[in-house]
């Protein structure tokens, strides 16, 4: 039982970590109509502009300014690139995204070299929290919720309570509107890329010491955070805080959990011939298809996803 | 986008396409040269497949490796089933066996993809590739785990018109031979009421329902026909390169066709060629100078989605029709003046690429031109900084009488036609 | 089927939005050979109408029989098939196809070609023939490979009404087909729709009274969702219900009791 609440807590940490990553991603979608392929290379350079910074000065410095580096990288993208490739239809922004994707994917190891980086989590974060019958749970682990919470509190009070969010939410829905009523939308659009672009950012800030900080990080969280907000529905942000849990459960869980596929097929009353292949498959293999399996159920049964409104 | 291109022009495409293909070859006794030009013969085949999709449905796949990769493991398996008795007859015709393969994967898959155009097929095509890539290492027996499978195309005895398959000439001809059918075939059916409706799906899906086209089948169709000629493109491979390994069907390789034929240009039905040639050279020439290739290739890329969306197709063919016009000569004073910016920015950014990269390599040097650079010291950085800002500043100031010329000369293009 | 089955017979026909209902129980027979049209102030729901006969929306409840044949439910394609055609109140064609190619799309499935690969498009006499004349009927004879995408507005406009007739449906349905045109042009294009429907059922919404008062045979004015008055161009005229609504004089109650 104690495991089970362990890895329950490890799961929320990383989903809400990952939702950090979405919530960026739903928000650019929305307003631009567009999937921002190159989302998670603006996590890698979070973690790798930390890194950099925590060398000069530690790592709380690098947790304030790298997230903001990061958003100004993205508000320049929007405003030299995107915003010329929009005339052009969201194909070719899309691809744009894609390219703008491996330049950063080839970029990073020219400057930091192809092997991971030492981005180490600070000292006065190391250590266990607490630990139930031997089970610990590391403090950074805690770290990383309360960040992502007040990130979400933050967020919530910004799209709600101001100015700014009140017509940044219409803009989602009503571009023209809102340009006729005499805001600037262009600007308001490349604000909102470079924010979305610093969530990224701080997620890779935090996210890069606790797991690795390496020139393909991006990839390997990139296609796990476009199953989230499909997962969650297109533009739908709530759809992606509860993708972006389960998602995290199911990663975490699957690769804790020593069990086969017979042994849980058992469980819901199947059963495979024994002899096969299939049956000795272990849970741990099956968890990087988990997700995708997951995203094409959700595509095929239900295309909104979770809580999306609209369908593409 | 298709340009209405008359007749005989396509025939001389084909033919210069057919003249090229067969005499470089002949031309040039080099093995290096007929690999390259297997590799962009298959390719061809695989954009052009690509192209059904993109260009003449609107549909944006990021899984269409899968197709592609599973007519390469048919291909390979029926090979090593056949064993001492695959004969060189039955060897040319395996490639049918890999389109079998698409075209069985396309009917299965095609059910759930197709169902939406847009970002849900573009997310959906990701979602299966990457559920089908996922689960190649819990079937080791069909995709080989991390080795793959190999094969032998001389398996069997005897000869077949005199050839065995044995030399890479042979089988050049034989994958030239699958190639020209290939798009022959899907040249065709740009021209039959599915390629044309596909068209009209492309550019307003809800139209197409209000004449009476379901437009999830039309959609359908043209999937589970990409993924036999994927397939076919996927067998070749396997004959040429008689080793298959799970990368054939991973995002990379799906990633890699959707820039070939962005590139070359999906407006046009040779686009893809054009790019899946430019492309492979690129790769085998640049990729043998440097490492920094897929960086460079990253860059040509974000700046053809920038300024010449339709690909170099549509490129060149704007061009020519300038030169056809006698336009094109008000424009080459511009070009020649713009070209000099252009190659100095080049000229800069490749020397700040290629010193980072000598840096990371652990050099100390690099040498450029004959002379040796020290790599620690400022003066090199700055210079190239330097030479690739005052090519950008070059670029700037000379951009805007180029694009004033250049529109004037397609107005006049366009005011000029009958 | 005998002369007195209606070419199109709605009944009940309801559709909300959420709380808002937009269509409040339609009932309306066009017959067979006839020209309807529909009238109504803005917001009507007259545009909605058309995309519930259409089914480009699924109505909430009521039904609709095509040539006494119900097709409430059925997807668009389906409907299309059956005969029935529809134009677009905002021009809805084919952008990078020539005039020519899109004609020749609309003609396909009428014609039995379906979703055929193994027929060439340029040797099917019959289906090229017949775009072409369709093209010479709404006059772009001379625009045959334009992009239909850069065409100017009232050719768009033509062709909109091309598409729509070229599959030989005989259930016809414009909407607000000289929306946006000048006086000549407007002029044309009821000379045209009267050209190309001619022994069909025509169904149409439009605001110009000049245009419907010259075409219609008969005219059904729709005010918040229900059909107050469904009558003879001279017999609406003259109908004080029609002439409060438009006018205003009086706020429009439950007209149907």
């Amino acid at each position: 039982m104690d495991f089970v609440v362990i890895t329950l807590l490890n799961s929320v940490a990383y989903g809400l970590l990952l939702f950090m990553l979405s919530s960026g991603l739903t928000l650019i979608f929305s307003m631009m109509g567009v999937l921002n392929f190159a989302h998670a290379s603006f996590y890698m350079l979070g973690a790798y502009f930390a890194y950099q910074i925590s060398t000069w000065s530690g790592f709380w410095l690098g947790l304030l300014l790298a997230p903001l580096l990061v958003g100004g990288v993205g508000m320049l993208v929007e405003w030299h690139g995107l915003r010329h490739v929009r005339r052009f239809g969201h194909v070719a922004e899309l691809l744009f995204t894609f390219g703008l994707a491996i330049v950063f994917e080839e970029l990073v190891p020219l400057i930091w070299g192809k092997a991971s980086v030492p981005y180490a989590v600070p000292a006065q974060l190391e250590g266990a929290l607490f630990s139930l019958h031997g089970a610990a749970f590391p403090i950074y682990k805690g770290f990383m919720m309360a960040m992502s919470l007040g990130m979400l509190a933050a967020l919530y009070g910004v799209l709600t309570r101001t100015r700014i969010g009140l017509i940044i939410q219409a803009s989602l829905t009503k571009p023209d509107m809102v340009e006729a009523l005499g805001h600037n939308v262009p600007r308001i659009t490349m604000l909102l890329f470079g924010g979305g672009t610093a969530l990224a950012g701080l997620a890779g800030v935090i996210g890069g010491n606790a797991f690795v900080t390496e020139p393909s990080m991006a990839a390997s969280v990139g296609f796990i955070v476009f199953v989230i907000v499909v997962v969650g529905g297109l533009g739908s942000l709530g759809g992606a805080f509860l993708a972006s849990l389960l998602i995290g459960a199911l990663q975490t869980f699957s690769v804790t959990l020593d069990v086969t596929l017979q042994q849980v097929l058992t469980l819901i009353g199947l059963s495979l011939p024994a002899d096969t292949n299939l049956a000795r498959v272990s849970l741990v293999q099956l968890g990087p298809v988990l997700p995708y399996l997951l995203m094409v159920a959700i595509l095929i049964l239900r295309p909104r996803g979770l809580m999306g409104v609209r369908e593409s | 986008m298709t340009a209405p291109s008359s007749l005989p022009r396509q025939v001389l495409i084909w033919a210069a396409i057919f003249v090229i293909a067969c005499v470089l070859p002949s031309l040039f006794r080099s093995g290096f040269l007929v690999s390259v030009l297997s590799q962009i013969a298959i390719m061809a085949v695989f954009a052009l497949s690509y192209n059904m999709l993109l260009g003449q449905t609107g549909l944006l796949s990021f899984g269409h490796a899968v197709y592609y990769g599973l007519g390469a493991f048919a291909t390979i398996h029926l090979l090593n089933g056949l064993g001492k008795s695959a004969t060189p007859l039955l060897v040319a015709l395996l490639p049918l066996g890999g389109g079998a393969a698409g075209l069985v994967a396309g009917l299965i898959l095609g059910r759930m993809t197709t169902k939406k155009a847009g970002t849900t097929f573009a997310m959906i095509s990701l979602g299966i590739a990457e559920l089908m890539f996922a689960t190649t290492p819990i079937f080791p027996s069909v995709f080989g785990g991390d080795g793959g499978f190999a094969g032998n195309r001389m398996a069997g005895k005897g000869s077949f018109l005199g050839l065995t398959w044995g030399p890479q000439i042979e089988i050049y001809w034989l994958v030239l031979f699958w190639a020209f059918v290939s798009a022959g075939l899907m040249f065709a059916l740009t021209q039959t009421p599915l390629g044309r409706v596909a068209n009209a799906v492309r550019d307003n899906p809800e139209r197409a329902e209000f004449i009476g086209y379901d437009t999830r089948q039309v959609r359908y169709r043209m999937l589970v026909l990409s993924g036999l000629f994927a397939g076919i493109a996927g067998g070749l491979s396997a004959l040429n390169y008689e080793i298959v390994t799970v990368d054939m069907l991973n995002a990379h390789t799906s990633g890699s066709v959707l820039l070939m034929t962005y590139t070359g240009g999906i407006g046009h039905f040779f686009g893809p060629v054009l790019g899946a040639a430019m492309i492979t050279l690129m790769q085998t020439l640049v990729g043998g100078l440097t490492h920094a290739w897929l960086l460079y290739f990253g860059l040509f890329f974000l700046f053809m989605v920038a300024f010449a969306p339709g690909g170099m197709a549509s490129v060149l063919s704007r061009q020519s029709a300038l030169v056809k016009a006698g336009l094109w000569r008000c424009l080459l004073p511009h070009y020649a003046l713009a070209a000099a910016p252009a190659a100095l920015a080049c000229l800069g950014a490749v020397g700040l690429i290629e010193m980072a990269y000598a840096l990371l390599a652990g050099h100390d040097a690099a040498s450029f031109m004959g002379t040796s650079i020290r790599l620690h010291t400022l003066l090199p950085w700055l210079g190239a900084a330097s030479v690739l800002i005052g090519g950008i500043a070059g670029l700037k100031w000379v951009i805007g009488g180029m694009s004033d010329a250049w529109h004037q000369a397609l107005s006049q293009l366009q005011g000029g036609k009958p | 089927m005998t002369a007195s089955v209606p070419a199109l017979c709605i009944s009940g026909l309801r559709k909300s939005f959420g709380a808002s209902e937009i269509i409040r129980g339609i009932d309306l027979d066009i017959a067979k050979g006839e020209r309807h049209a529909i009238i109504g102030p803005n917001g009507a729901g007259k545009s909605t109408l058309f995309h519930l006969i259409s089914a480009r929306l699924a109505a909430t409840s009521g039904t609709i029989a095509l040539k006494g044949e119900p097709v409430t439910g059925l997807k668009p394609f389906e409907i299309n098939r059956k005969g029935l055609s529809r134009s677009f109140q905002i021009t809805n064609i084919f952008h990078s196809l020539s005039v020519f190619e899109n004609l020749r799309s609309a003609v396909l499935w009428s014609l039995g070609y379906k979703y055929s690969f193994w027929h060439r498009l340029s040797v099917l006499r019959d289906a090229k023939e017949r775009a072409e004349h369709v093209m010479c009927d709404i006059g772009l004879q001379n625009r045959r490979d334009t992009a239909a995408g850069i065409l100017s507005y009232a050719e768009q406009r033509a062709l909109e009404i091309g598409i729509t007739i070229a599959g030989g449906a005989d259930v016809i349905l414009l909407d607000e087909p000289t929306a946006g045109m000048s006086h000549s042009e407007t002029d044309e294009a009821v000379a045209l729709i009267r050209r190309v429907t001619e022994n069909k059922t025509l169904v149409m919404v439009e605001h110009d009274m000049g245009v419907v008062f010259g075409l219609a045979d008969r005219i059904s004015v729709l005010v918040y969702g229900q059909v107050i008055a469904t009558d003879t161009p001279q017999a609406i005229r003259a109908n004080p219900l029609v002439q409060e609504a438009y006018l205003g004089t009086t706020p429009v109650s439950g007209n149907a009791s």
